[in-house]
C-alpha cells in the first residue's frame, strides 16, 4: 500500500545565494494510512517548514514530496490548492472565521466540492459537531464560544470532509493543558474511527502519548531512529 | 485535468458572493459606515449631473418652443443670448426655395425691465414675433389671450423668472394687466407665459416683433436675429436644408430643429466651461467614494487576513477570495445606490424649488449614475483585492 505521505531526500532554504539559511537537509519520511505521527523538535529544528511542504503550502524545493498520490515536487499553484482540499488542517489558534457560525465554519470545507447540495453540507457539519461533542452550539459565533470550543469547531472543520490527511500545528497552543489533552484526545479517537492519517507538530510534551510513532528533529535533520510506541 | 474544471466549477459566484454578503453583514456599523460613503459619491454625482443637465436642458427651452421646420443665423451667432442679427433680405431670399412656403422673423433683445413693486430694473431676455406667425408657441396661454399682443406696447412675461422680476403672474390674477417700464418706456404686461430661466437669462418674455422695434433701441425691421422658415407640408426638412443653404449669401447658416437645439446645447457645453466644471464635480465624487470604498474593503481584508489564509490553506484560490471581495464592492454599489438615488430626488426637488431650473430624474441619469458608481466600486474592489496576496497560507504556521 502507497505511504500516504512520502518524502526522500527534501532540502529547503530560505532567502537565496550565500545568505540562504538551510532548514531542510536531506529529509526523508513516510507516514502510512491511519498512522498518527508526531512530529516534535526545538524551535527552528524545522519541523514547520516540512508540514508546510507536505501541506503544499510552499512549492518544493529540493527532493521528492508525494502526499496523497500526487507528486508535489514542481507542481503548480493549481494542482497544489487541489490537494490542499483534500487535507484538513487544524492551526494552533482556531482560525475560525469571526463572521460565520460554528456550522457555516465547519460547511466551508465542504462548499468546495460541487457535488453537495447545501443542506447535506449542513447536515454532514451538524454531524460532526455532534460527534465533537458541540450539538447545540451549531448557531453560535466563534466570539461565543471557549478556547477549546473553538478548537473543537476547527477539528470538525478539519475533519468533515473526509479528508485523506490531517495536519495539525501546536493544536495545543493555545489552550491549557487540560482542554488542549482533550482537544487532541477526541481528535485521535475520531481519526482512529475513521483511519484518518494525521500529522502533528508539537512541543508539547504532555500530548506525546496520542501518536503511534514519535518523529523528533533537530537542525533540520530527522536525529533518531524513529520511536515505535504501542498505539492503543 | 477534468477534476481540475469539476473543482473550478464548484466556486461558482454564488458562494463566493454568500460569503461576502456573511462578512459584509455582520459588522453592522462598518457596513453602514460604507454604504454611507457610497451613498455621498452617488449625490454628489447626481448633484453634478443634474445641474449640468438642467443647465443644458433650459439653455435649449426657447428653442424646444420654436415651430418651424428650419433656421436660418448668422455664422457669428454664437447661441440665443449672443446673436449677431442679419439682413432681412436673406429671408426674402429664403423663398426662392420652392419648397419654402413662408418665412418669418424672429429678434431676441437683453432689455431691462422695471419691478412694479420694488421699483428695481433687471435685464430680462425678450423675443419679439409676429404674433400670427405661428413661430414661436406660448405654454400657458388660450388661443384668445395670443390676441393680446397685437396690442401695441404690451407684452408677455415668463411667471417662471427669477422672484426678482416681480411677481407679474400674482398681480395680474388680482388686479389685471399692469404698467412697467421695458427699457425706460412704458409697456403694459397684459398676461404671463410658462418658460422658466435658464443659465443664460434669470427672466424672459415675448412681445410683438413691432413693440420690440419701438421699444428697443436701435433695432428695427431690417435685421433679425433668427430666421424661421416653415416648409411645405410633406417637405423633408433635411433636404430642404440642404438645398436651401446654397441659395443663401455666406454669412448665414440654415439648420434645422434638432441642429438649433444641438447648436445652442454646444455652446453652453463647450464655448462656456460648464462640461468641464460639471465633469470635473462627477469625477471628484467618483474619486471621493473610490477612496472611501476602497479603504473600507482593504482594512477588511486586513483585519481578516489570517481568515482568508486560513481558507487559502483550506483549498480555496485566489479567485475565489477575489471573488469575495468583488462581491462585497457590488453589494456596497448596490446598497448605496438605492438610498442615494431617493435621497437625489428629494434634493432635486429641493434645488428646483429654490433655483427656479428643471431638476429632472431620468432613465438616462439613473442608469448612467448606477454604472458609474458600479464601475466605481469594481475599482475599489480591484485595488483592495492586491491585499490579498498577504495572506500567505504557509506563514500561518
Amino acid at each position: 500500500m502507497e505511504p500516504a505521505v512520502q518524502v526522500r531526500d527534501v532540502w529547503y532554504r530560505y532567502g537565496k545565494g550565500e545568505l540562504a539559511k538551510p532548514v531542510l537537509q536531506g529529509i526523508d519520511l513516510a507516514i502510512a494510512p491511519g498512522e498518527i505521527v508526531l512530529l516534535t523538535g526545538p524551535s527552528g529544528s524545522g519541523k514547520t517548514t516540512l508540514l508546510t511542504l507536505i501541506g503544499a503550502l510552499r512549492a518544493v524545493q529540493e527532493g521528492q514530496v508525494r502526499v496523497l498520490g500526487t507528486d508535489l515536487s514542481g507542481a503548480s499553484e493549481a494542482e497544489r490548492v487541489l490537494l490542499r482540499q483534500r487535507i484538513g488542517f487544524i492551526f494552533q489558534l482556531h482560525n475560525l472565521l469571526e463572521f460565520l457560525t460554528a456550522r457555516q465554519n465547519v460547511a466551508m470545507a465542504l462548499e468546495l466540492d460541487p457535488r453537495l447540495a447545501e443542506a447535506e453540507r449542513l447536515r454532514r457539519a451538524d454531524a460532526v459537531l455532534a460527534r465533537v461533542g458541540l450539538a447545540g452550539f451549531e448557531d453560535r459565533y466563534p466570539a461565543n464560544l471557549s478556547g477549546g470550543q473553538r478548537q473543537r469547531v476547527a477539528i470538525a472543520r478539519a475533519l468533515v470532509h473526509d479528508p485523506g490527511l490531517i495536519l495539525a500545528d501546536e493544536p495545543t497552543a493555545a489552550l491549557d493543558s487540560k482542554t488542549g489533552g482533550e482537544a487532541v484526545r477526541l481528535l485521535r479517537k475520531l481519526a482512529k474511527e475513521q483511519g484518518r492519517t494525521i500529522l502533528v507538530v508539537t512541543h508539547d510534551p504532555r500530548i506525546l502519548d496520542i501518536a503511534d510513532r514519535i518523529v523528533a528533529m533537530e537542525d533540520g535533520r530527522i536525529v533518531e531512529p524513529t520511536l515505535a510506541r504501542a498505539a492503543e | 485535468m477534468s477534476s481540475l474544471a469539476a473543482r473550478r466549477a464548484a466556486l461558482t459566484p454564488p458562494l463566493a458572493f454568500r460569503l461576502a454578503w456573511r462578512q459584509l453583514r455582520h459588522d453592522k456599523a462598518r457596513l453602514l459606515a460604507a454604504i454611507s460613503g457610497v451613498v455621498f459619491a452617488c449625490l454628489l454625482v447626481f448633484m453634478q449631473l443634474g445641474f449640468m443637465t438642467a443647465l443644458l436642458d433650459s439653455a435649449s427651452t426657447t428653442q424646444m418652443l420654436m415651430r418651424a421646420d428650419l433656421y436660418i443665423l448668422h455664422k457669428k451667432s454664437e447661441a440665443l443670448w449672443r446673436t449677431q442679427p442679419f439682413a432681412r433680405a436673406r429671408l426674402a431670399q429664403a423663398l426662392a426655395l420652392p419648397e419654402v412656403e413662408r418665412v418669418a422673423p424672429f429678434y431676441v433683445a437683453q432689455v431691462p425691465i422695471r419691478n412694479p413693486e420694488t421699483g428695481k430694473t433687471r435685464t430680462m431676455m425678450v423675443f419679439g414675433f409676429d404674433p400670427d406667425s405661428g413661430v414661436f408657441d406660448l405654454p400657458g396661454l388660450s388661443e384668445d389671450a395670443r390676441a393680446v399682443l397685437h396690442q401695441p406696447d404690451t407684452i408677455l412675461v415668463d411667471e417662471r423668472s427669477r422672484p426678482d422680476f416681480g411677481s407679474f403672474a400674482e398681480i395680474i390674477a388680482r388686479d389685471g394687466p399692469v404698467a412697467t417700464e421695458l427699457a425706460g418706456r412704458r409697456v403694459t404686461v397684459a398676461g404671463t407665459i410658462i418658460h422658466g430661466a435658464s443659465f443664460a437669462a434669470d427672466g424672459h418674455a415675448v412681445t410683438s416683433e413691432t413693440t420690440l422695434w419701438r421699444l428697443v433701441p436701435n433695432r428695427g425691421p431690417a435685421y433679425v436675429d433668427i430666421g424661421a422658415v416653415f416648409l411645405k407640408p410633406g417637405t423633408d426638412p433635411r433636404a430642404a436644408m440642404a438645398r436651401l443653404a446654397p441659395l443663401l449669401a455666406d454669412d448665414v447658416f440654415v439648420v434645422d430643429k434638432p441642429g438649433l437645439v444641438a447648436f445652442e446645447k454646444a455652446y453652453w457645453q463647450e464655448q462656456a466651461p460648464i462640461g468641464f466644471i460639471f465633469g470635473l464635480g462627477v469625477a471628484i465624487g467618483l474619486l471621493v467614494g473610490c477612496v472611501i470604498v476602497y479603504q473600507i474593503l482593504f482594512t477588511d481584508i486586513a483585519r481578516h487576513i489570517r481568515e482568508y489564509a486560513t481558507l487559502k490553506a483550506m483549498g480555496y484560490g485566489q479567485g475565489y477570495l477575489r471573488r469575495v471581495v468583488l462581491g462585497e464592492s457590488l453589494m456596497l454599489a448596490v446598497l448605496g445606490y438605492i438610498p442615494g438615488f431617493f435621497l437625489a430626488l428629494g434634493i432635486y426637488a429641493l434645488a428646483e424649488s429654490q433655483i427656479f431650473i428643471p431638476m429632472r430624474m431620468d432613465l438616462f441619469k439613473a442608469g448612467l449614475v448606477f454604472a458609474l458608481i458600479f464601475g466605481m466600486c469594481v475599482i475599489s474592489g480591484l485595488l483592495a483585492v492586491r491585499k490579498l496576496k498577504d495572506a500567505d497560507p504557509a506563514a500561518m504556521f
